[in-house]
């Protein structure tokens, strides 16, 4: 009776799965960087950072529909940049009405709204392969060694950590209220009440959820305090990283600079 | 006449692969009041969890003559079982001890001075009528074990199901409320670890392990024989 649908990580024997975490989440970090600093249009850059993922992508050991279909994720984002084809000023390839309002479509727009959608969509795709090829406390201690603040890096594994607490609770609060919600045996009445009276039930629900959260982290707190907790928290050193894949990660650092250099090269010069 | 419950070969798998449940057969004919003991994990709640169709396994489960695999007969058995979730503070989720007896009677959509009439009815069923407008959150775990009774009893089930009842309370909150399950004539099907409350209040017991039921009889024959009871990590009381 648990929720276990939230957990992302694939076990897996790939590639992509055996390289080191704190490798992957650099270079995770690094494609992210070098696609958003890659200038709107460039789309041999583009086409060179969609490569890299797809590669990684089959590398992983996992079907590519499997990427498609986490990827929706970006959808939102590729919505906030539907609107700039209309918005931005440039040479209008194309113009219609809608209903007295006039709507004129730019060339600019057309491309900055493309390479945003693009780049939401390669860019989410890339950590959605991080988050399915590494297990989240190995992804804990490779935000540690690249220097995130320790307490941060608390936080986040406490949250993913109760997560799950959290949901599990909301699951069962769900249940004990649907098997409440019925019909009177005999009939004749309008089971439901109305949408109101549901909602503030609903309303209740979530803010006694809120409380119990409130309490069980003060619980949590004191078994912390209990067992010597003083404010600081202290994590077991990494190894160090094997020569092989340090030198990797330095050349995929390389690659993905180039590849945004020459964006910015190749869009000056267009 | 219908049984109160009819499960036929009733298997259930959990999404990750684990089976709870496995060709699970189960009569309760109406006044009957049965135990139903196992270890954990023996897919004790499980099955509760079927009885009003909040899961739904392979195979048959009525309620009062009403098939569950049916989704249009929900509503109705969901008034008919009234199921007290093992713990309380899942079972109570509105701000005041109140609003959570009231909340099954106002969703039937019952006329208000009913339900007035059904939430003081319950709360005294369980002797609890002080409590109406306090803060559930606040109750001590007793006093929201009776509550959660209460909360189902206002909706005038036709079987009572409770999840481990006695589980968590100290001596003598759990005396009351054997007291209290004693006073209630109704029909009843309470998963427990407690073998003197089994002994006490339930003529019929079912033992359940690893997702099937081991047997199914009366109380005393079942209690006499100490060796099924050991295989099945049960103690006799």
């Amino acid at each position: 009776m648990h929720v276990h649908y939230l957990d992302p990580y694939q076990p897996r024997h790939s590639p992509i799965h055996n390289l080191d975490s704190r490798v992957k989440l650099a270079l995770a970090l690094a494609y992210l960087l070098s696609t958003s600093l890659t200038p709107a249009g460039a789309w041999a850059s583009y086409i060179l950072l969609a490569a890299i993922l797809l590669s990684a992508e089959r590398l992983s050991d996992l079907p590519f529909s499997y990427f498609l279909r986490r990827a929706i994720l970006a959808l939102p984002f590729i919505f906030a940049a539907l609107p700039l084809p209309l918005t931005t000023p440039g040479h209008i390839v194309a113009e219609f009405s809608l209903g007295g309002l006039s709507l004129r479509v730019s060339a600019e727009g057309l491309i900055r709204s493309a390479s945003i959608a693009l780049k939401f969509w390669l860019s989410i795709q890339m950590a959605v392969l991080l988050t399915v090829s590494t297990p989240f406390p190995e992804l804990l201690q490779a935000l540690r060694a690249l220097r995130v603040p320790r307490l941060l890096v608390a936080i986040f594994g406490l949250t993913w950590r109760y997560l799950f607490v959290f949901a599990d609770e909301a699951l069962r609060l769900m249940r004990a209220r649907s098997a409440r919600s019925g019909q009177h045996p005999q009939g004749g009445y309008r089971s439901g009440r109305t949408l109101a009276w549901r909602a503030q039930v609903t309303g209740s629900m979530a803010g006694s959820l809120f409380l119990r959260a409130l309490e069980r982290s003060e619980r949590i707190y004191m078994a912390m305090l209990a067992r010597g907790y003083d404010g600081e928290v202290r994590m077991k050193p990494l190894p160090p990283l094997p020569i092989a894949q340090s030198i990797f990660l330095w050349i995929g650092i390389g690659i993905l600079t180039l590849i945004a250099a020459l964006g910015h090269f190749l869009t000056r010069l267009g | 006449m219908h049984h109160s419950i009819e499960i036929r070969n009733l298997s259930f798998q959990y999404p990750d692969g684990h089976l709870a449940l496995s060709q699970v057969d189960l009569t309760i004919s109406p006044g009957e009041k049965a135990a139903l003991v196992g270890p954990n994990g023996a897919g004790k709640s499980t099955l509760l969890l079927h009885l009003n169709g909040i899961l739904q396994g392979q195979g048959e489960v009525r309620v009062c003559g009403l098939d569950l695999r049916d989704k249009k007969n929900l509503p109705k058995v969901r008034g008919m079982v009234g199921l007290v979730f093992q713990n309380p503070d899942d079972q109570l989720f509105s701000p005041t001890v109140y609003d959570d007896v009231a909340f099954g009677p106002l969703y039937q959509g019952l006329p208000l001075e009913e339900v007035e009439r059904r939430v003081q009815a319950a709360l005294a069923a369980v002797h609890m009528e002080a409590y109406a407008q306090r803060v559930s959150h606040h109750l001590s775990v007793g006093e929201k074990k009776r509550i959660s009774i209460a909360t189902v009893l206002s909706m005038q089930p036709e079987v009572l199901v409770l999840d481990e009842p006695t589980a968590g309370l100290d001596p003598r909150a759990r005396r009351n409320l054997i007291h209290l399950l004693a006073e209630l004539d109704m029909t009843m099907l309470v998963s427990t670890h407690d073998m003197h409350l089994v002994r006490e209040l339930f003529p019929r017991m079912i033992i359940m392990d690893q997702g099937r039921i081991i047997a199914d009889g009366k109380t005393e024959e079942l209690l006499k024989d100490t060796v099924l009871l050991e295989t099945h990590g049960l103690e006799a009381p």
